[in-house]
């Protein structure tokens, strides 16, 4: 109990130790101008505002993950020895993934899905990309401007279906004996119907669908404000298309398309309903893994655990992709 | 080398709007020429049916007597430079100099010394490994001509470069692209609306309205000897007097006017009982009486002094102005505000145009 009674202080520690300071700084230059906070908005207002600051931030934002931080150095236990002797700081849920607690084998399993979910991400996120660059660009230079709004229109209306109809519309149309397959026998270009569930196609359609618009809209806003005529001038120059858009449009796009990657690969990667719905009979999804912690067996600690090695995981390999393509993280957020 | 342009007919529409219309020229390789008129007047459209980025309606645009039908603008021997520059921001001086060179497969040491014989010739030694947005103004121009000349174009488009330029810098500019022009000896096409520039740098120019070509031929001729109403009120300052023609013959032609007959040069025929416009511009007048039909008798309603001239606001016909403007040099009395006046123009320097359309004040 010592532990996350410790863990839960530690923000009104740091509130607590900023105010402190803020107190000092203001003993120390003081400036007869400068009106308070409670001065400037009165002691209502003021209040209020700090009231809903001091919520959002601490009990929506900070509170709820450092419980969950807590809770994956913590064994699990039953609720009566909560607090008991056996409660002590652990590492062995981030151990257990990548020993098996049970007979010290490498934890093949857990990690193998790991690095599909991963990889599988990163593959989603080519293929969004791909899909939504010619797209993007068109409805951000080419098109005019009531071509834009249908293609908005026609983007934007799939999303107010909901999630699980949208991915067992997919499944129907994806399964063995589905429109697809029956087309494709039909035509006769296949004699067996192809497992497209099976080998994880309609998890790649399924994800990247889901997250066109993520992938759309800051390539759209990125695109949009580039001058036509440095496309033109490239033109003129002699640049062929495909030399344009390496030279001119994707170096100006790149903070667009680096917000947009990191968004599809993050919300991939975190993904549950898609790869559950549409994932091949033997495709383990790793926040599937996750999720059956928390549900299935209630090893909260476990499940948290993994979560943070997701979430790990998947900054830093954004942060490496952010170094390597040399884009600064503040102007992904632009 | 240069290539001469060569519009054959070349019509442009944007749907049901005719932006140029029936335009036959024949530009000259080597040659610097201009094209003038007011914002929409189908300038910019010839410009860009020329580099390729427009093809035209109808008709044909040839460069070095070759047929540019089907060819973009990326296979075409012009080099375009927009009124915006459109230099490419995230790169540097040098790579946006030689960034046509990059894209036809140029080896690094090809481009950098390209890119150094350029800075030279456009006076900017060692500042290739600058950002476009560490220039000046005028150094940005300078850069765009060099970008567009890498690619060793047989013509160079200029779309109103110069627009964006303080005043003192735009007329620096016109001397520098002027001898630009004459080192590198391809033709120019040049794009504006302002007079000064067609004027100053131009070998000739094309006047436009309303997507027609006016005049085609030197300054001078545009400048003294207009073919239409229009080029004789857009460029420069004019004084037109319309009325019926009274009497005409090969020589000059004299018109009913407010002020009585007028005369002036009958360079395009007009016929006893046309509707014409008599032009007269203002430095063409002189403060005093002159022959009977060459003078004016009005009231002065206001002078402004403008240092080396001063212009003298006189009561026109209907609801218009006469300007006139006088030299320091005469020291002749000028009248002042509220005085009646007499005014008087050589009738060699008025010129009889048929009635038509003129430029918008």
């Amino acid at each position: 109990m010592s532990s996350r009674l410790l863990v839960f202080a530690l923000p009104f520690v740091v509130i607590a130790i900023f105010w402190l300071m803020a107190k000092r700084e203001s003993k120390l230059a003081h400036d007869p101008t400068h009106k308070s906070f409670f001065e400037r908005n009165g002691a209502g207002l003021g209040i209020t505002f700090i009231l809903l600051v001091a919520f959002w931030s601490l009990f929506l934002v900070t509170l709820p993950y450092l419980y969950m931080v807590v809770e994956s150095f913590h064994p699990k236990l039953p609720p009566a020895q909560r607090g008991g002797p056996d409660d002590v700081l652990t590492i062995a849920q981030y151990k257990s993934f990548f020993v098996t607690p049970t007979d010290g084998t490498p934890n093949t399993n857990h990690m193998g899905a790991f690095l599909f979910s991963i990889i599988a991400s990163v593959a989603v996120t080519a293929l969004n990309f791909a899909i939504c660059y010619p797209l993007a660009y068109y409805m951000a230079q080419a098109g005019t401007i009531q071509k834009v709004r249908l293609i908005m229109l026609g983007l934007i209306v799939p999303y107010w279906v909901n999630e699980i109809l949208r991915a067992f519309s997919l499944r129907l149309l994806l399964a063995s004996r589905g429109l697809i397959n029956q087309m494709l026998m039909g035509l006769g270009i296949t004699d067996t119907p192809i497992d497209f569930l099976g080998n994880n196609t309609g998890l790649y359609v399924g994800l990247s669908y889901a997250y066109l618009l993520v992938m759309v809209f800051p390539l759209y806003n990125a695109i949009e404000s580039l001058d036509k005529n440095q496309v033109e001038a490239a033109r003129d120059l002699g640049a062929p298309w495909w030399k344009i858009h390496r030279d001119v449009v994707m170096p100006y796009a790149k903070p667009g398309i680096a917000s947009g990657c990191t968004m599809v690969f993050m919300l991939s990667a975190g993904s549950l309903a898609a790869p559950q719905f549409l994932g091949g009979p033997r495709t383990l999804w790793f926040t599937s893994i996750v999720y059956d912690f928390f549900f299935q067996s209630f090893n909260w600690p476990r499940g948290a655990a993994y979560a943070f090695i997701l979430l790990a995981a998947c900054i830093a390999f954004v942060m490496l992709m952010l170094r390597l393509f040399k884009v600064s993280l503040g102007e992904t957020i632009r | 080398m240069s290539a001469g342009v060569e519009l054959d007919h070349v019509t442009v529409r944007f749907g049901h709007f005719t932006a140029v219309d029936n335009a036959t020229l024949d530009i000259r390789g080597g040659e610097f020429f201009s094209f003038l008129g007011p914002s929409g007047c189908g300038k910019t459209t010839i410009l860009r049916t020329v580099s390729g980025f427009l093809d035209p309606s109808e008709g044909k645009v040839r460069i070095g007597g070759q047929d540019m039908t089907g060819f973009g603008p990326n296979k075409r021997p012009t080099a375009l430079i927009f009124q915006n520059l459109a230099l490419f921001p995230l790169m540097t001086v040098a790579d946006n100099i030689t960034y046509g060179l990059r894209v036809r497969g140029a080896s690094r040491a090809q481009r950098d010394k390209k890119a150094q014989e350029l800075l030279d010739l456009i006076a900017l030694p060692d500042q290739g490994k600058k950002l476009v947005s560490e220039l000046s103004g005028g150094q940005k121009q300078r850069v765009a001509i060099a970008r567009a000349l890498a690619v060793q174009p047989k013509v160079l488009l200029l779309d109103e470069p110069l627009s964006a330029l303080d005043l003192k810098l735009r007329q620096h500019m016109r001397n520098e692209l002027r001898a630009i022009q004459q080192q590198v000896g391809i033709t120019f096409i040049y794009i504006t609306h302002d007079q000064g520039e067609a004027l100053t740098m131009s070998d000739r120019i094309a006047v436009m309205s309303d997507g027609v070509i006016q005049q085609v031929s030197d300054g001078k001729s545009v400048y003294d000897l207009p073919d239409t109403p229009f080029v004789a009120s857009f460029v420069g300052e004019n004084n037109p007097f319309a009325g019926k023609v009274l009497s005409a013959d090969q020589t000059g032609a004299v018109i009913e006017t407010p002020f009585g007959p007028l005369r002036g040069r009958n360079l395009k025929n007009v016929k006893p009982g046309d509707k014409a416009i008599l032009f007269v511009r203002p430095e063409s007048f002189n403060p005093v009486a002159g022959e009977a039909d060459c003078t004016i008798a009005t009231e002065t309603l206001s002078a402004a002094f403008e240092g080396n001239a001063t212009h003298v606001f006189l009561k026109g016909p209907s609801k218009k102005v006469i300007t006139m403007t006088v030299g320091r040099h005469g020291g002749l009395a000028l009248p002042s505000a509220g005085d009646m006046a007499t005014i008087s123009y050589d009738p060699a320097m008025g010129i009889v145009l048929p009635d038509g359309k003129m430029a918008r004040e």
